[in-house]
């Protein structure tokens, strides 16, 4: 049974008049476990699907099946617990004036009750749980690198205890050495907590590295979706492999593959 | 070999702040060719906007900033010059592309406009129509299709694909000696970066521009750049050629650099790299003696 059901989902905004179509009509499934990414450009849709998922707003047709059950428009405290997002950018996703601890406290508030205090130590273990150092609970973010506050951005989502995670390209204005760290830091937690992720990115050699399965979106409409070693080694799509040659590389053997899926195939 | 036309010699760069100088720039060393596109790249905080910066002469005039070493174009000493002398020097020998094309370009003015001034920067007395004949000229360059109209829009009545390409053609629009590129395409999406570099690379090369590429992204420097220097923490720590450099990183930071860099074939996550020691003193790769001559 799949985890989160997407059924005929689709959403139009109206912008000064316009009715403009931001998600076509479509239909995913994720199975729990999977990591499925969504890759595609800016006006893709792939955001806007994420906020349906989310529950930022209700979609325009379709409906969303989330373990079995209905996912309605309007969410209980429970059903928004069990679904947590992380966004792209740590230098706003942290409020400046609250400590490390605090802003991990308040997401234990929300979800479970309780007063700050009472969550001291579940915080400490949420820290380790992130690889972070415990003595930063009482700094500010401004005293942390981008990584670290990446990871407490983490550790907030994690305090949920959520099956699924909707990740908004993570790591994409992390320098690379720290991408790496994160990248592994998820995939950890992932197994450790048996979480599903939805993964947003524009880097296809991340998703090719760990997603299981990968759609591919273009101007608000679900081009391609499949198993990552297929979308990657026989797309069908000219637009997956208009993506994939656009991607830059840094070995001859990834050349050769761009250049084998952007040759015209033979008769 | 081409001759050199920016060398710069042992750069260093500190700021004043209230608990002593903070050093930025621990000697710098590099040089561009003429025709040359050489990259500079590393990780943010690493020292390489600001080499760019000290090239264009924006820093040396902050109250807080001590420059040392030389900076030289065609002989030149860059750190020494007047304001006035390098303000004539920017946007006529030496022009820049910037990340964000849209925060670069001036939001008040049209794009005709901005192009007019430039071009009066090397000739104060061109005309309107001249001035508009030249700047219809650049944006055919950069496969502006629908020059026209573009150059009576204002920037933010256009694509960033399209900004970016306006930039790259006002920044060639004096054919300056070298072009400083700061993480140009960085902020566009995947496939017009592609687009939008290749374009850039094409016409450099025409006009034989020698170019200094700023970057983070090993990938765009690899498949745009003749020569690397790799920065860490405001030290060049390895050079060479470009295919030699990725066939054979040698210092203990290009290669976690590199490690670090997941692969389109697969293979999963990179291993993570060990918080080593990057200390390692600067590798050089030696330079074929070149083909170039001949060109």
């Amino acid at each position: 049974m799949s985890l989160l059901e997407i059924r005929g989902v689709s959403k139009s905004f109206e912008v000064k008049g316009h009715r403009v179509q931001a998600l076509q009509p479509m239909s995913l499934a994720i199975a729990p476990g999977e990591v499925h990414a969504i890759v595609g450009e800016s006006g893709s849709g792939k955001s806007t699907l994420a906020n349906v998922v989310l529950g930022v707003f209700p979609p325009s047709s379709g409906e969303l099946q989330f373990a079995g059950a209905p996912l309605p428009i309007r969410r209980s405290r429970d059903l928004r617990r069990r679904i947590q997002f992380v966004q792209q950018n740590p230098y706003s996703a942290l409020n400046p004036r609250h400590t490390i601890a605090q802003s991990i406290a308040l997401g234990l508030n929300v979800h479970f009750g309780g007063s700050t205090a009472s969550h001291a130590a579940r915080v400490q273990e949420l820290l380790a749980d992130v690889d972070l150092d415990p003595a930063l609970a009482d700094r500010f973010p401004s005293a942390l690198s981008g990584g670290q506050r990446q990871r407490v951005a983490i550790a907030r989502a994690l305090a949920a205890q959520p099956e699924l995670l909707v990740l908004d390209e993570p790591t994409s204005a992390l320098d690379v050495l720290v991408q790496a760290r994160i990248l592994a830091l998820l995939m950890q937690l992932r197994a450790r907590h048996g979480m599903t992720y939805i993964f947003i990115s524009h880097d296809l050699a991340v998703v090719r590295n760990l997603a299981d399965r990968v759609s591919v979106f273009e101007k608000g409409r679900l081009v391609e979706t499949g198993a990552t070693q297929d979308i990657f080694e026989a797309p069908r799509e000219d637009y997956t492999r208009r993506l994939i040659a656009s991607t830059p590389v840094v070995s001859t053997e990834e050349a050769a593959l761009r250049d084998r899926l952007t040759r015209p195939a033979m008769p | 070999m081409a001759e050199t036309l920016l060398e710069l010699d042992g750069l260093t760069l500190s700021f004043d702040t209230s608990s002593g100088p903070h050093d930025v720039l621990h000697g710098i060393s590099l040089s561009v060719r003429r025709g040359e596109i050489v990259a500079l790249v590393g990780e943010s905080g690493s020292g390489k906007s600001v080499t760019a910066r000290i090239i264009l002469g924006l820093l040396q005039r902050l109250r807080s900033v001590r420059v040392g070493g030389s900076a030289r174009l065609a002989g030149r000493e860059l750190l020494t010059l007047r304001q006035s002398a390098l303000r004539e020097l920017r946007g006529r020998d030496i022009s820049m592309i910037f990340q964000d094309p849209v925060n670069s370009l001036n939001p008040v003015y049209t794009i005709g406009h901005q192009f007019r001034d430039i071009l009066r920067r090397a000739d104060p007395r061109l005309s309107r129509s001249a001035a508009r004949a030249r700047a219809l000229a650049a944006l055919a360059e950069v496969m502006i299709e629908d020059p026209e109209r573009v150059l009576d829009s204002y920037p933010f009545q256009l694509s960033g694909g399209m900004n970016q390409r306006v930039m790259i053609g006002m920044a060639l629009a004096n054919e300056p000696r070298l072009l400083l590129a700061d993480e140009p395409g960085t902020a566009l999406d995947v496939t017009v970066q592609a687009r939008t570099l290749e374009l850039m690379h094409a016409l450099v090369r025409r006009h034989g521009t020698s170019v200094l590429f700023i970057s983070h992204n090993l990938g765009v420097v690899r498949e745009f750049a003749d020569r690397i220097y790799v920065i860490y923490r405001g030290r060049i720590v390895e050079t060479g050629p470009t295919a030699a450099l990725f066939a054979d990183p040698r210092h203990p930071y290009t290669r976690a650099l590199l490690q670090s860099v997941p692969r389109l074939t697969g293979g999963g996550l990179p291993d993570i790299p060990e918080r080593a020691d990057f200390s390692a003193p600067l590798e050089v790769h030696p330079e074929q003696p070149s083909t170039e001559e001949a060109r």
